[in-house]
């Protein structure tokens, strides 16, 4: 490094913590070195962030916040401005593989016992991510103003009308309006560009130096710093940088011709990503035939669908709707296993484990579907499965024959 | 000089302060929270529609905004009348006991005129808006089908007087718009005179 370069980085370091910060966060932070593929979606987690805000900002430079304009600006994106369709379709493939990161992401921390004990806080602030982020999502695909942006917004704002006593009320102060209207449209631009990014940075800081605190765990499931050399730094840890980010950069290049595979040969997935009664405009006299959420909500909205009115009302399936989404913060406290990783434990943990995946995708592809009396049933029984995945989960985590953990991580 | 602290002074002008800001801080989100709700010309879209219903056929639907909400007319037939008595024990409310309707109409047709039904089109389930469908037993409905509306979200069910079916996640019949006539083929919707203007 030159003199002058040299002293740059000292006059910094006099005023700010660079090199110290360097060192905590990177060249000294030692990653596991048996991570295995399951840890590149964190990083491509951080990287769909990045190319969510930079497209977002574009299409908010050409798209209209109105009712009347909305969907007439999209498609001046689209055909009109100059770029303007990659900018669109890179958002709305972001949009879709984000879930599909997340939702890797998440089940590495279920295989790997993740959101174990000391790393509790750690999971939480993720669980916070991701409901921020389905908000972000939701709110994301009302500003088309196509028919499934406007019949969607319709049926998840009426979730909360079905409140007991102030849901009638409450509907109204969300939508600003009787209907899902101009003011709802305009809200929603309003939240969905400032308020949920903001506090989507400040939840992804917070995921960061909560997981740089405790360190990350690894397909093994052991601490690494049970054991450390003469310096401190624990043996089966190497630097994030340069090996991690090196490892890192490899995830990157395979996503990214995943990600332009799809904005440049199948940006709709064939409905999944874009559905093609959003390239009609919202009416609000005619529902479209058959109304789905995109594939990443299904899950959740095949429970709703699933669980029949009581009482006159039908806030149970929304309470269960509810309960699904929120019983992951409890996962914590709800595994009794002896051991973290999938690797050290017994039958039981695997088979639950195993039908919750099955239950997970089964309700994700039946939410896709028209109702009938059979995919009710299935639905039905899927959603059992789903919910003694983690009501049960106290009970056979303890009593699974767990093997020994090995001192040290195993080589990969 | 920290020897002569009072600390109960201090707790007291603690535990003030902080309770003056509270209080400004719920005063300063009272019109935050005010700006939320419908404003002025979002109510006044509310007002009540009128309708001519002279030129409609037997058996035909017409759907007017109200609300910024469809709101639709049939003219039910002869036939279609007869038939809604004879489901009754298919519908979860077929007395229509539930209070989705003005007074004047919690009766066998839902309605004032029994021939035309007034009736908004939004499913009791989440809001959208049930299809059409007068034709008896098509083959994606089943051979009971007796004619009414089938909702696309959710596969709720109900018959020509807008009542719900049991087995269906709806959990009450279609709600009755406020209305009156004006005269004989000119219909006002979301007033009656008696009611406010709002259902």
């Amino acid at each position: 490094m030159s003199h002058l370069a040299t002293k740059l980085i000292a006059w910094i370091d006099e005023r700010f913590p660079l090199i110290s910060t360097w060192k905590e966060h990177l060249s000294e932070y030692y990653a596991p070195r048996n991570f295995n593929f399951w840890y590149f979606f964190g990083g491509l987690a951080l990287l769909v962030l990045v190319i969510q805000f930079v497209s977002g900002i574009f299409l908010t430079m050409n798209y209209k916040p109105d009712a009347a304009q909305a969907f007439a600006s999209v498609e001046y994106i689209m055909r009109d401005v100059q770029g303007g369709w990659v900018l669109r379709y890179i958002h709305s493939t972001g949009a879709s593989m984000f879930f599909v990161v997340i939702y890797l992401h998440m089940f590495r921390s279920l295989m790997y016992g993740s959101y174990r004990k000391p790393r509790e806080l750690l999971w939480i602030i993720g669980m916070v991510i991701y409901l921020a982020l389905m908000a972000e999502a939701f709110m994301g695909y009302l500003l088309p103003w196509g028919q499934m942006s406007y019949w969607g917004a319709q049926v998840i704002v009426n979730l909360f009308s079905s409140v007991p006593y102030i849901g009638h009320d409450l509907a109204i102060l969300i939508r600003g309006d009787y209907v899902v209207s101009d003011s709802t449209l305009n809200r929603f631009f309003a939240l969905h560009v400032i308020a949920v990014p903001l506090l989507l940075i400040g939840i992804v800081f917070l995921h960061i130096v909560a997981l740089h605190a405790v360190g990350s765990n690894n397909p093994d499931g052991i601490e690494i710093k049970k054991h450390k050399d003469a310096n401190g730094h624990p043996l089966d840890g190497i630097p994030f940088f340069p090996y991690m980010v090196v490892k890192d950069a490899v995830a990157t290049v395979v996503f990214l011709i995943v990600f332009c595979s799809i904005i440049f040969f199948a940006p709709e997935i064939n409905g999944y990503f874009l559905e093609a009664n959003n390239f009609v405009p919202g009416n609000p006299m005619k529902t479209p035939e058959h109304i789905a959420p995109v594939w990443y909500f299904t899950p959740y909205y095949a429970i709703l669908r699933a669980i029949p009115p009581l009482f006159g009302s039908q806030f149970p399936g929304v309470v269960a709707m509810g309960v699904a989404t929120m019983i992951f913060f409890a996962l914590p406290w709800l595994d009794r296993g002896r051991v973290k990783s999938i690797r050290y434990r017994g039958p039981i943990y695997k088979t639950f484990l195993a039908a919750f995946v099955v239950s997970f995708i089964g309700l994700g592809w039946l939410g896709l579907l028209p109702s009938t009396p059979t995919y009710t049933v299935i639905a039905r029984v899927l959603s059992v499965v789903y919910f003694a995945f983690f009501f049960l989960m106290p009970w056979y985590t303890k009593i699974d024959k767990c093997k020994p953990e090995p001192d040290r991580v195993t080589s990969t | 000089m920290t020897d002569n602290v009072d600390h109960s002074k201090r707790r007291m002008l603690t535990i003030a302060t902080a309770a003056a800001g509270g209080v400004a801080a719920v005063g300063m989100a009272i019109p935050f929270v005010m700006s939320l709700n419908p404003s002025e010309r979002a109510k006044a879209a509310g007002a009540p529609v009128e309708v001519d219903i002279s030129t409609m056929e037997p058996g035909a639907i017409l759907s007017v905004e109200w609300q910024g909400k469809p709101v639709w007319v049939v003219r039910r037939t002869k036939e279609m009348l007869d038939l809604l008595a004879k489901h009754d024990d298919d519908l979860t409310d077929p007395a229509s006991l539930v209070q989705q309707q003005p007074d004047y109409c919690s009766n066998a047709t839902r309605s004032i005129k029994p021939e035309f039904l007034v009736v908004l089109g939004i499913c009791t389930h989440l809001g959208c808006s049930p299809s059409f469908r007068p034709e008896a037993a098509p083959a994606d409905l089943g051979a009971n089908w007796a004619g009414g509306w089938f909702c696309p979200c959710h596969g709720s069910r109900f018959d020509l007087a807008a009542r719900v079916y049991k087995g269906v996640p709806a959990p009450t019949n279609l709600i009755i718009p406020p209305h009156k006539y004006l005269s004989d083929t000119r219909l006002l919707i979301g007033d009656d005179g008696k009611e406010g203007a709002n259902a």
